[in-house]
């Protein structure tokens, strides 16, 4: 099985109806509006319609004086020059220039592990590895956050052994860090098998063709495996982008343990978090998640573009 | 969609004698020659023949060996990912004294960890029983709903033409890329208006949705379930819906349970929508429930629950580890599919 001709049949509809009746053109059209239907009323309720809503919100404002009022881009142009976003924004741009290529890196190094069949307990690996995923954000969270923990935490551990003190991960100026690891530890394993299946998939004929040429192991992996999965790699950096953009759930939860380090404002949904449930701006808030979305479809679109050219 | 391992190259018998040298030009020949390697015309250089036949071959990347060094390095990873875990099941094993004093990748003094799962249970009137049974019923009804929408409108975009269908494909296909946290907020404030926050609704309605799903199982239906066959079933005068049940289902079945396990995983630990959606901890799922007992312990004054927090993250993970370990070939096959889509 080939990926391509996969997508390719994929997206081909199936063969033309035969000219022998339009009424079973009519019961086509009805069985299948049918059976696609509670999916599009479901996903025109939580997906079109909150968009719609929120594009409605952000051109009003309510104020203390005169109530709500049309107030058109108002809530743009301030979005565009709140300091308190872009700092979030420049946060979430450094967490992704760093934890996304740190993650893909091991993740891609251990699926080629596995993969080369050159690895003793490969099953066991490949489990393992992929294991957190299947660990929720808050209790990953909470464990690591725990483990950095001074009091009983490894970190601590390691402090009284030795008589040291290590820098304290939640501080402000290592908080970061320390999520990406977080992130990192919950989601090597789920793009290592992105990979690790796009790989299998590799036909080996390519293989011995290569090292018939007198290809080695590792000009092998460049020349060969590397470009045939390009589509698991843009696929995985894509989601890991959106991710990243879209981090909440791990600040969020470290907050309570590390409430200097980790404002309101830390990332952009926290902003939007606390702007609409503790700030009561919701008009404000629906702009600021509309904002966040367009630069996150932005840069996805870049990079897919990219990742797909140089192909 | 084969999920076994590729069959391992270097089985014994493959071994072939010769120097390494030999045995590795040996594979690198078609496989035709390479069942029959030509080393004996070859002269063995400096080693007797039956020294070089003890040695192994090298592994090359047609008949690799598994080696220990690279074994070891990846093993940092392994490490890496499961540490935490054991930190986990072992802290839950220590009353609050231990956990405060004692080493954290070690026992404590005393095995508290049966007594620690009925303190969990038990603490605050069972709302650790109370928080799991609202996660079943987000699981059951939010993932499995997603599952079932997902598998009809999949086999319609598969496998029938009709007006709109390429449409419905864009949309939800743009949609896989818009965050779901994205539009949270705004999902959020709709549904305050209907006034469906804080009921079971305003974390399931969201739930059902899944573009992923839809995605996987249309990729599936297209690949599994053969139009001819379906032609026939009409032409014998099966009805679309029996059609459906009595033919297409059973074949769609692999896919289905791919489906069914990322939705409910996701449901399992979602925590940003009920976090903006539920104010009432009648209605916690377990996420926001062991947040709640952090934010409690780490307020002044608040009861220190640390050691029922470890408890509870070990107990809240437990079953999903479980599903995913017996079921784990279906996540591959949905990442293979999944990691298709351009």
């Amino acid at each position: 099985m080939t990926l391509l001709p996969t997508s390719v049949r994929a997206a081909s509809p199936p063969p033309a109806p035969t000219p022998r009746s339009r009424r079973r053109l009519r019961r086509q059209s009805l069985a299948g509006w049918g059976f696609l239907g509670p999916f599009v009323a479901v996903f025109a309720l939580v997906f079109l319609a909150p968009i719609g809503y929120a594009l409605y919100l952000s051109v009003f404002k309510d104020k203390l004086i005169g109530g709500t009022s049309f107030v058109g881009l108002e809530n743009y142009t301030q979005a565009l020059t709140d300091p308190r976003f872009w700092e979030g924004v420049g946060r979430v741009g450094l967490f992704l220039a760093v934890q996304v290529p740190v993650m893909l890196g091991i993740a891609l190094l251990v699926a080629l592990a596995v993969d080369s069949g050159r690895l003793y307990g490969k099953a066991f690996f490949r489990i393992s590895v992929f294991l957190p995923y299947a660990v929720p954000a808050v209790v990953a969270s909470l464990m690591w956050g725990f483990i950095y923990g001074t009091r009983f935490g490894l970190v601590g551990n390691i402090n009284d052994a030795f008589g040291i003190t290590l820098p304290d991960p939640l501080s402000p100026s290592l908080v970061l860090a320390s999520i990406g690891n977080i992130v990192t530890w919950e989601f090597v394993g789920y793009n290592m098998l992105i990979f690790y299946s796009a790989l299998k998939v590799v036909p080996r004929s390519l293989y011995e063709a290569a090292a018939l040429d007198g290809a080695g192991e590792w000009r092998i992996v460049t020349s060969v495996k590397l470009p045939a999965i390009r589509g698991a790699l843009v696929i995985a950096t894509i989601f890991s982008i959106i991710g990243s953009f879209q981090l909440f759930n791990e600040p969020s939860i470290l907050q309570k343990l590390a409430p200097n380090a980790i404002t309101t404002d830390f990332v952009p949904n926290l902003y939007t978090y606390s702007l609409s449930f503790s700030g009561q701006q919701h008009n404000y808030a629906a702009t600021v998640a509309i904002v966040m979305g367009v630069i996150t479809a932005i840069v996805a679109y870049t990079v897919q573009l990219r990742g797909m050219r140089k192909g | 969609m084969s999920t076994t391992d590729l069959p391992g190259p270097s089985r014994p018998t493959d071994r072939r004698g010769g120097t390494p040298e030999e045995a590795a030009s040996a594979s690198y020949r078609t496989e035709k020659e390479a069942e029959a390697p030509s080393y004996r015309t070859e002269k063995p250089s400096g080693t007797t023949v039956r020294a070089a036949r003890r040695r192994r071959p090298p592994s090359t990347p047609l008949n690799p060996r598994p080696s220990i060094p690279l074994t070891l390095v990846t093993g940092l990873v392994l490490v890496y990912s499961l540490l935490p875990l054991v930190w986990l099941v072992i802290n839950s094993t220590k009353d609050q004294r231990d956990l405060l004093d004692s080493f954290g990748l070690w026992f404590g003094r005393s095995m508290n960890l049966f007594d620690n799962i009925s303190r969990t249970l038990a603490y605050d009137d069972g709302a650790f029983v109370r928080w799991l049974l609202n996660t079943l019923l987000y699981v059951v009804v939010g993932g499995g709903g997603a599952t079932v929408l997902a598998v009809l409108g999949g086999y319609a975009l598969a496998k029938y033409r009709f007006p709109g269908r390429r449409a419905v494909f864009a949309v939800v296909l743009g949609a896989v890329a818009i965050p779901g946290t994205a539009l949270a907020v705004p999902t959020f404030l709709m549904f305050s208006e209907m006034g469906l926050t804080n009921t079971p609704w305003a974390v399931i309605i969201p739930s059902l949705i899944s573009p992923f799903g839809l995605y996987l199982m249309w990729v599936f239906a297209a690949e599994s379930v053969p139009d001819e066959l379906l032609e026939a079933a009409r032409i014998d005068g099966s009805g679309e819906l029996r059609t459906f049940f009595r033919i297409a289902l059973p074949l769609l079945m692999p896919g289905t349970v791919t489906v069914l396990l990322f939705s409910m995983v996701a449901t399992w630990n979602n925590y940003f929508l009920p976090l903006i959606m539920i104010k009432d901890p009648e209605w916690f799922p377990l996420t926001l429930g062991l947040n709640a007992w952090n934010a409690q312990a780490q307020t002044a004054g608040g009861e220190a629950v640390f050691d029922l927090i470890v408890t509870g993250s070990l107990l809240t993970i437990i079953p999903i580890v479980v599903v995913f370990l017996l079921l784990q070939r279906y996540w591959q096959s949905g990442l293979s599919a999944g990691s298709v889509k351009e």
